[in-house]
């Protein structure tokens, strides 16, 4: 009976296939336990601190500075709750936290749009590319200046600095994103019968999508640096006391515990972005996509 | 046991049946100063017919896809799809790794504006056709190699289209998984009867699949000689039949090679 035979067939090769299947996918790398993660992630992180401040405060008994150049651990730690208690540290991190965020929001929308002409244009690309990426290498802050010159004590001369650091790198990710994906795929969406939007839509955005974010990623840092620069030096009674304004504050003092307090605050702020907002949406992004490399042990 | 026919390199033929695919006198021009990369092509592929072409690096024949499938245009001479837009496979799986086995499948289907719905339901059912039910939420890194290929294929399918060139689709994949994936290829072709062109430089590989092989000529790149392969499928790789007709085709095809020699 040919019609059995035949469904044999299929069965024995459905069979094949499938332990085929079985033997050669990649097995999923397991994900470690909360215990691990704590152990791997968690811990070494606490001890490098701990080792720090010990490492401090064995400095600060020796002496080998004055108190008021290098304050204990404590004192620190004082200065640093009186700022929280007196509501200085929450006004300063809000203000500087609203600045960063808007000059951010502004640096994407701007960044993105050069980004997509620089690539759009060939020449465009060849004449402004070179400056954009010699722009990415300047420290932003060498805009403080040019930027009190035109705009004054104000807000507008801030966020210049804050633009002018962050719109390179912005620019420059989206271009890395799109040179990095790979043609064939645009070619799979012609193939498939997308039109233009479609395929930009469906295909060329999706994959530029590693290349964009580790250029926002970085292009918050730098905003957030040229945001602490151009505080740091327009100091004026009219603009909010930011986390820079609020260190200026801790050197004209003399102010040492101040200042560290305020170093240490600008370096929170920071590090709490990076980890609340970046890390998960590169994590998501990347691991969709099975580019985490996967530690050894 | 069926012996193959030989036929000698083909004169333009007037085809008066339907036809999938005809190619007339077809040039391909990269370069003015060189040789033309494809050189008067005259090819007719009938409904449910399953054509191989072989040849050696530099023949054009991955220039013939594209030009079938409409990516480029010839220098001249004509290239007549009947059947709508033909579906394309390559030798690289080619999938979009930030979505899914399914969601790959699923892109062909909103390409072609299936509802959404019904996007979900065609492309489960499509990954069923190449045996992978239920493996469509799978990533593509969570992939073998020839799965990937085999959602390549699924998603070739959702095209809907009648006629599926394939340009060296299982080469990058080792023996045990290209056989598999012969059988697989040879019994979605029966029963969803496909216009199949196939591009490869494995000679078993085109005799194991084809109804017809084409054996091309490089820079230019003609058609030289052409067998029909009159064994049933489903054929072994490693039978008799399949043997001996590879043997004398490669010995035309390394005859050919050997004019480069210089």
């Amino acid at each position: 009976m040919p019609a059995d035979n035949d469904s044999l067939l299929a069965d024995d090769h459905r069979a094949f296939e499938a332990g085929l299947d079985a033997l050669e996918a990649p097995a999923p790398a397991p994900r470690p336990g909360p215990g691990k993660v704590f152990v791997r992630s968690v811990l070494p992180p606490i001890v490098a601190v701990a080792a720090f401040i010990t490492l401090w405060q064995l400095a600060y008994s020796a002496g080998i500075k004055p108190s008021y150049a290098l304050p204990s651990p404590l004192d620190v730690f004082h200065t640093f709750g009186q700022t929280v208690r007196d509501g200085r540290a929450w006004e300063a991190v809000s203000i500087s936290v609203s600045r960063g965020v808007e000059g951010f929001a502004a640096s994407v929308v701007v960044g993105t749009m050069l980004g997509l002409a620089m690539w759009q244009s060939r020449w465009l690309r060849a004449a402004v590319g070179p400056f954009v990426s010699g722009l990415q290498s300047l420290p932003s802050i060498a805009w403080v200046p040019a930027a009190i010159i035109w705009f004054g004590l104000s807000d507008a001369a801030i966020y210049t600095v804050v633009l002018l650091g962050a719109v390179p790198s912005i620019a420059n990710g989206l271009l890395a994103g799109f040179d990095q994906v790979p043609p064939l795929l645009d070619k799979v969406g012609r193939v498939l019968g997308l039109g233009t939007v479609g395929r930009i839509r469906h295909v060329l955005l999706p994959a530029a999508l590693p290349g964009y974010l580790a250029g926002l990623k970085q292009g918050w840092a730098f905003s957030w640096r040229s945001l602490m620069g151009a505080e740091l030096i327009t100091y004026s009674p009219v603009l909010g006391l930011g986390l820079g304004q609020l260190l200026d504050v801790g050197r004209e003092l003399n102010a040492m515990d101040l200042v560290i307090a305020s170093i240490a605050l600008i370096l929170f702020v920071g590090v709490a972005i990076e980890l609340l907002v970046f890390a998960p949406m590169e994590r998501s992004v990347l691991r969709a996509r099975g580019l985490t490399v996967a530690r050894s042990r | 046991m069926a012996s193959p026919t030989v036929s000698p390199a083909q004169a333009p033929q007037i085809a008066t049946r339907a036809s999938s695919v005809r190619i007339m006198q077809l040039v391909q021009v990269f370069e003015h100063d060189r040789p033309p990369v494809l050189d008067r092509i005259d090819l007719d592929v009938a409904p449910g017919e399953f054509v191989c072409l072989l040849g050696a690096s530099g023949c054009g024949k991955s220039t013939l896809l594209s030009l079938i499938a409409g990516l480029a245009a010839p220098t001249s001479g004509s290239v007549d799809v009947t059947v709508g837009r033909p579906a394309l496979m390559f030798q690289e799986p080619a999938l979009l790794p930030w979505l899914t086995a399914a969601g790959n499948v699923e892109l062909a289907l909103k390409a072609r504006g299936v509802g959404r719905r019904k996007r979900a339901a065609d492309a489960e059912q499509l990954l069923g056709l190449v045996n992978l039910a239920g493996q469509g939420r799978k990533r593509v890194h969570e992939l073998s190699g020839g799965m990937r290929q085999r959602v390549a294929l699924a998603r070739a399918l959702a095209q809907d289209s009648r006629l599926l060139l394939m340009d060296e689709p299982f080469a990058a994949l080792d023996a045990i998984t290209r056989d598999a994936l012969h059988e697989e290829l040879v019994r979605l072709w029966s029963e969803q009867q496909l216009s199949i062109v196939f591009v490869t430089h494995n000679v078993r590989e085109a005799v194991r699949l084809g109804q017809r092989v084409l054996l091309m000529s490089s820079r230019p790149g003609r058609i030289v000689r052409e067998w029909q392969v009159e064994l049933s499928q489903p054929r072994a790789i490693e039978s008799p039949g399949v043997s001996a007709l590879a043997t004398e085709i490669t010995h035309h095809l390394r005859a050919e090679i050997s004019r480069h020699a210089r």
